[in-house]
């Protein structure tokens, strides 16, 4: 029975202990304890938030240069759009350019064949010329070679006259 | 494959302990020796005493003799072994046909007898019986029991050990724990956010939080302290019902005058019951403050007090055959309880912690209709 009835002495200690336990414990133990766990956990929540802010920040600063690249690759390509638009046409110019050269140059080398060609003429005709005559004198001198022959000739052209 | 083998040689080790053990006890029974009671011997263990008993019999052994405090017309101080080496009388009860002992003091403690490790005072030099007790008159006794030593040396061992985690926390600030503080701290965490934080609420639960804290480890440094066998430990402290009451009673005493407008006007009025169930509700709940705390105390007297009936129980299966082949399947068994034991101590400490807290909890809620 006196197993489940409280014993007076006992409750007296329990009780001053317990009561200078929790005193003690509160005041020297438990308060700088839970503090300095508080302070941590502070700290690691900070250390967190930080983070986040830097990642946060990152992010920001990644998408700017992002986006300077991106300006600057646009920027780029105009260039040499614009390059290679100027050199389309200095060569469209260029082109044009030595056509009208070329054309020029086989314009006056034709003129230049014309006339030489002309002249070429020019003096085969004259050439011919003189070697007709020269035939031809070399042709009367072998048809009046003879009297017979000179008569002949002069009778075939009395008969073409007199044909006439 | 290994296991089997391992059981068949477990099981021929046991069987052949049992049968050495009957052919012992066979020539064990021709002395008539006082028969070995194991009930007593458990009762008497787990009850306090004004002695620390080491070894040796029970009578004449050896024992630390505890200092006996005691207010009677001015305050009495002598050793404890002024009664266990008196004069043993014994008286034949009446109704159970038993001798009763005590002891009778000797020199500071002449006017004094122990019977049942209650001290008694002498009324002309004898102990009256009624119905197997005595009922002489009792002196005030604030006797350093052995209980009490061992609350003493449990709450030296609390503070020694947590003024290590402290010191640590001092030395080196707010860093990750090492050491104890390694170990106790997700504890004292647990019982920050799991017990306080998660039943009382958010803006008052910081104020209970060195109580529970207080009391959590109070229960398992004491629960543990009684699982150790010798010296440090060994005495039932926590499975103690007067220790147990105290305990509940702070914890009444904080929920009361915690409690709000809101908790006593459930108690008092219940609001949302029809008014004839009101009048009904207000005894069931003023029962309810009271029932709450008893729960927890004869929860942590009843598991405690358990679990070292049931270790010493199967101890004694050793000396009830008289044999220390027993020991062969007592201890295992002893080893197994002992462990849950372990458990068990940690258990109730969050146990008694937890509901104080759900209690609190109740107390100071605030009306959210």
């Amino acid at each position: 029975m006196d197993l489940i009835l409280p014993d007076f002495g006992l409750l007296f200690w329990t009780a001053l202990v317990f009561c200078c336990l929790l005193f003690v414990l509160t005041k020297f133990i438990w308060k700088p304890i839970l503090s300095a766990v508080n302070a941590r956990e502070q700290k690691i929540t900070e250390a967190l938030e930080l983070a986040d802010k830097t990642r946060a920040e990152m992010q920001a600063l990644q998408a700017e240069n992002d986006k300077i690249l991106k300006e600057a690759r646009a920027e780029r390509d105009n260039i040499l759009k614009e390059a290679k638009e100027a050199g389309n046409t200095m060569i469209e110019a260029a082109k044009s350019k030595s056509k009208l050269e070329a054309d020029k140059i086989v314009e006056a080398a034709r003129l230049s064949i014309n006339s030489e060609k002309a002249a070429a003429m020019e003096e085969l005709k004259n050439h011919i010329a003189t070697l007709s005559l020269e035939i031809a004198e070399k042709v009367v001198r072998g048809e009046l070679a003879s009297d017979e022959k000179q008569k002949a000739l002069a009778d075939k052209f009395a008969g073409d006259i007199n044909m006439n | 494959m290994m296991r089997s083998n391992l059981f068949k040689i477990v099981a021929l080790v046991i069987v052949t302990m049992l049968n050495f053990s009957y052919s012992f006890a066979e020539k064990n029974e021709v002395k008539k020796e006082k028969e070995f009671n194991v009930g007593e011997m458990i009762m008497h263990h787990i009850k306090d005493a004004h002695e620390w008993h080491l070894f040796g019999p029970e009578h004449g052994g050896t024992s630390i003799y505890l200092p006996v405090i005691l207010i009677d017309n001015g305050l009495k101080v002598f050793s404890s072994s002024n009664f266990y080496h008196g004069a043993k009388d014994s008286v034949l009860d009446e109704t159970s046909k038993e001798y009763i002992y005590f002891n009778k003091g000797k020199g500071a403690a002449k006017d004094y007898a122990l019977c049942h490790e209650k001290i008694y005072k002498l009324e002309e030099g004898k102990l009256h019986f009624k119905e197997g007790h005595p009922h002489n008159a009792k002196p005030l006794d604030f006797s350093i029991t052995k209980n009490v030593l061992s609350l003493f040396m449990g709450t030296f061992l609390t503070l020694i050990i947590l003024l290590s985690v402290v010191r640590f926390y001092k030395k080196n600030g707010a860093v990750a724990p090492k050491g104890v503080a390694k170990f106790l701290e997700p504890i004292i965490i647990m019982v920050r956010d799991d017990i306080a934080k998660a039943n009382i609420d958010h803006h008052k639960y910081q104020k209970y939080v060195p109580y529970l804290l207080t009391i959590f480890f109070f229960i398992w440094f004491n629960n543990m302290l009684g699982l150790i066998p010798f010296l440090p430990g060994g005495a039932n402290l926590t499975g103690n019902i007067t220790v147990t009451f105290f305990l509940a009673f702070c914890t009444l005493i904080v929920t009361v005058f915690s409690g709000n407008k809101n908790y006593w006007g459930h108690i008092f009025w219940m609001p949302g019951v029809p008014v004839p169930m009101k009048f009904f509700m207000m005894p069931i709940e003023l029962i309810g403050i009271i029932t709450k705390p008893f729960a927890l105390m004869i929860r942590l007297f009843a598991n405690i007090t358990a679990g070292h009936i049931i270790v010493l129980a199967l101890i004694s299966i050793i000396f009830i055959n008289k044999n220390v082949a027993w020991g062969g399947l007592s201890v295992p068994m002893a080893l197994f309880i002992s462990v849950l034991e372990l458990l068990v101590a940690f258990l109730q400490a969050f146990l008694f912690a937890m509901l104080s807290s759900l209690f609190i909890g109740a107390a100071v809620e605030e009306a959210h209709h």
